[in-house]
């Protein structure tokens, strides 16, 4: 196989690997709110109705909870259902169906029937959209024993990732975030996976570590290339999986570096940057020159007028501040 | 109808399955036996995993059940003895689950609550009020789009009815035409709420109207009757003409849970349980077999002998069996 690059969108990337799968697998259905609508998903399901009809393609009335019911009792009965939420905030009404029944059902029968369910959760947040159009919540599924919870970052980790989600017998809540949307990426044409449950460290590094996610990832990004000019050498984990954590890649770059600042694009509070810290701490004490320092939402609902967005957001100023901060010093040496 | 031989075949059009009257009566009575010896382990606190009984709603499990085949699908509630063992479940894996074993239907990771038995279309029994009815319709569009003839049953209480979930559930099926058959086995009572004191409208088959479904109320505690509505709104599912709503009136002896009959709680009235008690859809259809001709008080009795002598081998085999290792506690969180 040819290694041609081919640069497309986050978007054309998870298109086109729906297309792909539902292709290949007849027992794919693609089941929420607003897949058919010019707005709900940003141009990620475009075609697929024309293509396989309104039997797998299935736009639903807004009842949530029922629907990831439906979702899950057709998981249970051999068809492999992509369950969309187009809005995470709007998922919490589908909580007990997903916490009491898709993350239970395998260990309370005793490992008999497994929900094969993706559970498709979009983050769309900004525009002065306000509280409740805004959440981040992927710490929270991540608690539950039973669900896993994936965050790709890039055009090639969306379509790696929602392979390897669909692929497994297990339920999965594949989040993404509108501001990737418009990403651009390297992405083979075929389809391909990435194993859940491992992270990548797409930048190597030798000063200190950024744990990243999703668009925090991007942020990182584009914070390490200011940091570079700084004289400072960051080397960046993207975690893909937020849920099992693949605490082996994340621990021997921190044990490496010594310092480890964590991004997280949920609250700071009782979440990811929490289990991570606990969990740095816990193994790799020793090797820390500095505490870890966390870079999240304040626990605070998000705002509407843009004046307060600008500070609840984290900015890559901030990201950059939070490594120098990391590095002990205010002004950073030259290599 | 004079009694040429011990059994008798009902008519119906399904060709896969010949009922007969005595397995109808079996079946509803070896849920009888079975829930008694198990209040009685319950008090005696052999059994510690909470158990909702199902005494004195025998004829609903019984008649849908046996409208249905092994490749149809029933979702049941935490009150699921009754529906595992008229699907066809295993008394002895049900009482081993109920002892915590390893060898329970569940794995002993269940309880009472969470009996399983995927290979005779009965995926799991949840706890949450109403969240099973939406898994029903799930599997029903499952079955749709994968071209099979089978059907799901929802199983679900009064109380349930006061779900949103209910109506959500109700109106999707019929938006899309699944073939799913809605139970409501009304016992008049929600834990200790009675159901005037739950629903704005008591009427629940009526409620199936909103959703453009046929609704249809009827006497739980007559099985036949039970039987012959659940088989028209199976074939109906299986015809590919949609879903039904069936409300069976009916009545639990016991209290929500456990072997008490909560009258020492001031729960409900002794009058009403008495007048309920003498509605026995056990004894009425006893009573029918042999008004009919087609069972003597002696063939029952010797059916009654037989169920009491595999409830006495199941009691055995649970509380002899092992319990699961220690080391077993974190398996099965995911399939590999």
């Amino acid at each position: 196989m040819a290694d041609v690059t081919r640069i497309i969108t986050f978007v054309k990337a998870i298109n086109e690997t729906l297309h792909l799968l539902m292709e290949q697998d007849k027992d794919i259905i693609l089941i929420g709110q607003g897949i058919t609508s010019p707005w709900y998903v940003g141009g990620t399901c475009d075609g697929l109705l024309e293509r396989f009809g309104r039997g797998r393609i299935i736009d639903t009335p807004v009842s949530e909870n029922a629907v990831t019911g439906v979702a899950v009792g057709a998981a249970l009965t051999g068809l492999r259902p992509i369950l969309v939420h187009p809005r995470m905030d709007f998922m919490y009404l589908a909580m007990d169906q997903i916490a009491n029944h898709a993350a239970n059902w395998y260990y309370m029968f005793g490992g008999q029937l497994s929900i094969p369910i993706t559970i498709w959760a979009i983050i769309n947040r900004g525009g002065e959209q306000g509280a409740q159009h805004s959440q981040s919540l992927q710490a929270i599924y991540a608690h539950i024993p039973g669900l896993k919870v994936v965050m790709p970052s890039s055009p090639a980790t969306a379509k790696g990732l929602l392979v390897s989600s669909v692929r497994d017998s297990n339920p999965v809540i594949y989040v993404d975030d509108r501001w990737l949307y418009e990403q651009k990426g390297d992405v083979g044409e075929d389809l391909f996976s990435i194993p859940i449950g491992k992270a990548s460290v797409i930048r190597k590094g030798v000063d200190i570590t950024i744990i990243s996610s999703s668009y925090m990832t991007v942020m990182a990004i584009n914070a390490a290339r200011q940091l570079d000019e700084m004289g400072i050498s960051v080397e960046i984990v993207d975690l893909l999986s937020v849920k099992p954590l693949d605490e082996y890649t994340m621990l021997t770059s921190v044990s490496k570096t010594g310092r480890a600042i964590v991004l997280d694009g949920g609250w700071r509070s009782f979440g990811i940057s929490a289990e991570i810290s606990a969990t740095i701490a816990e193994q790799i004490m020793g090797k820390l020159k500095r505490p870890v320092i966390r870079v999240a939402l304040p626990d605070v609902p998000a705002p509407s007028s843009s004046a307060l967005e600008k500070v609840y957001y984290p900015s890559v100023e901030a990201v950059v501040l939070a490594v120098k901060k990391g590095m002990g010093r205010s002004k950073p040496r030259n290599i | 109808m004079k009694r040429d031989a011990l059994v008798y075949t009902i008519k119906h059009t399904h060709p896969a399955k010949s009922l007969t009257y005595l397995s109808l009566y079996q079946t509803m009575l070896t849920i009888r036996l079975a829930e008694e010896k198990i209040a009685e382990l319950v008090s005696n606190r052999e059994i510690i995993c909470p158990c909702h009984l199902y005494i004195g709603q025998e004829a609903v499990a019984a008649g849908v059940c046996s409208a249905l085949r092994k490749d149809d699908w029933v979702f049941s509630t935490h009150r699921s003895h009754g529906h595992y063992l008229a699907k066809g479940g295993n008394l002895n894996s049900m009482m081993a689950e109920l002892f915590g074993r390893s060898a329970g239907c569940s794995g002993g990771r269940g309880g009472s609550m969470h009996l399983a038995d995927p290979a005779i279309g009965f995926p799991g029994s949840s706890a949450i009020v109403a969240g099973t009815i939406p898994l029903a319709v799930g599997a029903a569009l499952s079955f749709k789009l994968q071209e099979k003839d089978s059907i799901a049953v929802a199983f679900f209480g009064d109380g349930a009815v006061s779900e949103g979930i209910f109506y959500e559930s109700l109106n999707f099926a019929s938006l899309v035409k699944l073939p799913v058959v809605f139970i409501c086995e009304n016992n008049l009572y929600s834990t200790h709420l009675p159901v005037s004191d739950c629903l704005a409208d008591t009427s629940i088959s009526k409620k199936a109207s909103i959703f453009n479904m046929p609704g249809s109320v009827i006497d739980g505690n007559d099985v036949l009757t039970v039987y012959r509505t659940a088989l028209k709104a199976i074939q109906r599912a299986r015809n590919g003409k949609g879903p039904s709503l069936i409300e069976c009136l009916t009545y639990r002896w016991l209290g929500h849970v456990g072997p008490s009959d909560d009258l020492d709680k001031g729960l409900r009235n002794k009058n009403e349980l008495v007048g309920w008690k003498k509605k026995c859809p056990v004894n009425r259809f006893g009573r029918y077999l042999i008004e009919e001709g087609i069972a003597t008080q002696d063939d029952l009795d010797k059916i009654g002998k037989t169920i009491e002598n595999r409830i006495r081998i199941s009691v055995n085999h649970g509380k002899r069996c092992n319990f699961p290792a220690k080391k077993t506690l974190t398996g099965h969180v995911f399939k590999d």
